[in-house]
């Protein structure tokens, strides 16, 4: 196996992050601390606790998730896309690199970033709310679950755009709205019972609700099924990106 | 010499064009092989397959026994390239750039190595620049340094001089020379005719993605060769009775020089048309003879399919 094309790929990635290290924490910040002072401040204050945990408390794994997987697809999504644009991908394509370590490179790398933008957005948190998480562990796992699996769809969406408006259209469309309805900033016990019922085909719902479950001990489904959601995801996308390679599918002629 | 890469009845489709047709082929181990022909002739759908940037629809392609779909990773270590086009990423330095393409093909980083490869290309001094800072030649030099990063022992270099000035050109020239001293097998496509004359040890005419032709340069050069001699008078011709009789001859230069074309070496022609000359009180200052080159060649077949 060549590790080193892996790692190659990995570091070549992570270098392009550090050249806008700025803007790609910065921006997250800043937008965090909006979110808490527009939701938990002004907002949050009118609204009681939700399932005993205040609400600025109550959205922190929810913008968490947000940005982890926003953030996810996006890197992965510009980071397979780009070489695709500029053409430099050929260096990949010609090069003694299996599709399992082109994809650990690129995919590594993209939730390797979003991993990092997610536990600034958590430290940020600290800034406004305080908060004990119950089961670190689950969180760890969860974040990277997510940051992976997300990553994986993102490195699929760059692969079949074939320009720039095609790259954002799947997270502007379908993912970001899939977030927002999906808890983020609400419990769905909040929502009318027919919302209720469609929340439950929100895959997106299972990720957000398990997520928080780390953090209070309490979801509105079981932690397994949150687990079993995201495994499944990750399942199809790489089962998805296995098609892709052998295929060639927009990659070679 | 042992035969480095085999291509056997490789056929590339592209919906209904066929941009390869049955294309077979040996390149020798450390040989410099010219593949000339028109635009879309399928030169660069061949080295393509090759390289593994495109599938071929049929056929088999070996390199050094290995084969390219199942054994691609043992076939493309072996393989340096350079693209025709500049495709770079502009944001990334110079140094690095080449360090990726090195680690790529399993390779620490070599600092050592880079730099012997930026020095030789005078990249050395731009090492740690963006990308996007340099100039088109200097962005070609950086892609043959890239594809020497792994220091491969096949070299694709697909039209490598194209849109760089004299200089560079010679340059592109004297590296593609050294690294056929040190062995590396060399596969050059290229639009300058001039360049595969100067370069090649073979070459290749592939036409309509079909491979036409391949021939020692040296056995091409003097089996198509057709010599042009022209004869420099000493006074304007004023009676051309005779040269209305030969259809190889003609008259340039307002009167004063005789165009002989395709004059054999072995016949007498030549000596035939000086006497004529005499006998009708001609006199004659020089005479000088042209090979044809290698384009007149090219352009000869291709024309002729």
């Amino acid at each position: 196996m060549n590790i080193q094309a892996a790692i190659t790929i990995y570091k070549f990635e992570m270098a392009r992050f550090r050249r806008t290290i700025f803007q790609s924490l910065v921006a997250p910040i800043i937008t965090t601390s909006l979110y808490f002072v527009v939701f938990g401040a002004a907002i949050g204050s009118k609204i009681e606790t939700i399932n005993g945990v205040s609400y600025g408390s109550f959205i922190v794994p929810g913008l968490i998730m947000l940005y982890l997987m926003t953030e996810s697809i996006n890197n992965a999504a510009f980071g397979i896309y780009f070489p695709k644009f500029v053409g430099s991908i050929f260096e990949v394509l010609s090069a003694p690199v299996s599709s399992l370590e082109a994809t650990v490179g690129y995919v590594g790398a993209a939730a390797s970033k979003s991993t990092i933008i997610g536990l600034m957005i958590f430290l940020t948190s600290n800034l406004f709310v305080t908060h004990d998480i119950k089961y670190p562990l689950v969180m760890a796992i969860f974040i990277i679950l997510t940051a992976i699996t997300f990553s994986l769809f993102g490195f699929i969406i760059g692969i079949w755009a074939q320009n720039w408006e095609k790259l954002s259209i799947i997270p502007t469309l379908l993912v970001t709205p899939l977030v927002f309805l999906g808890g983020s900033f609400y419990s769905i016990d909040m929502l009318p019972e027919f919302w209720q019922k469609v929340s439950l085909l929100n895959p997106v719902f299972y990720l957000i609700s398990g997520f928080r479950w780390s953090f209070f001990g309490t979801s509105e489904i079981p932690i397994a099924l949150s687990i079993v959601a995201i495994l499944s995801f990750m399942a199809i996308c790489l089962a998805v990106i296995a098609i892709i390679f052998r295929t060639g599918y927009r990659l070679r002629t | 010499m042992k035969s480095q890469i085999s291509i056997e009845n490789v056929s590339k489709v592209f919906g209904r064009h066929k941009a390869l047709n049955n294309v077979s082929l040996e390149i020798k181990e450390g040989e410099i092989f010219a593949l000339l022909g028109p635009n879309g002739a399928g030169k660069t759908t061949l080295i393509s397959a090759i390289c593994g940037l495109c599938r071929q629809s049929s056929g088999n392609i070996k390199v050094n026994d290995f084969d390219t779909l199942s054994h691609y990773k043992e076939t493309r270590n072996q393989i340096g390239l350079v693209p025709q086009e500049l495709p770079l990423d502009g944001f990334e330095s110079v140094y690095n750039s080449c360090q990726f393409s090195r680690g790529l093909f399993g390779l620490k980083d070599s600092r050592d190595h880079i730099d012997k490869i930026l020095k030789t290309l005078s990249l050395f001094d731009k090492r740690d620049e963006q990308i996007f800072g340099l100039s088109g030649g200097m962005k070609r030099r950086l892609l043959i340094a890239k594809a020497l990063a792994h220091e491969p022992k096949i070299l694709f270099l697909d039209e490598p001089t194209a849109g760089v000035d004299v200089s560079l050109r010679r340059d592109i020239w004297k590296l593609i020379e050294d690294q056929k001293k040190m062995g590396v097998t060399i596969i050059l496509t290229t639009h300058y005719i001039e360049e595969a004359e100067q370069l090649a040890d073979r070459v290749g005419i592939i036409n309509s993605g079909e491979i036409i032709l391949v021939k020692e340069k040296t056995a091409l050069m003097s089996e198509f060769s057709k010599k042009t001699t022209f004869i420099r008078l000493s006074k304007k011709l004023k009676d051309t009775s005779f040269i209305k009789k030969n259809n190889k001859i003609s008259l340039t230069d307002n009167g004063m020089t005789l165009k002989l074309l395709g004059i054999n070496n072995t016949s007498n022609e030549l000596q035939s048309i000086v006497n004529l000359l005499s006998q009708n009180g001609i006199a004659f200052t020089e005479i000088n003879t042209v090979d044809n080159s290698l384009e007149d060649i090219f352009l000869d077949l291709v024309e002729s399919q």
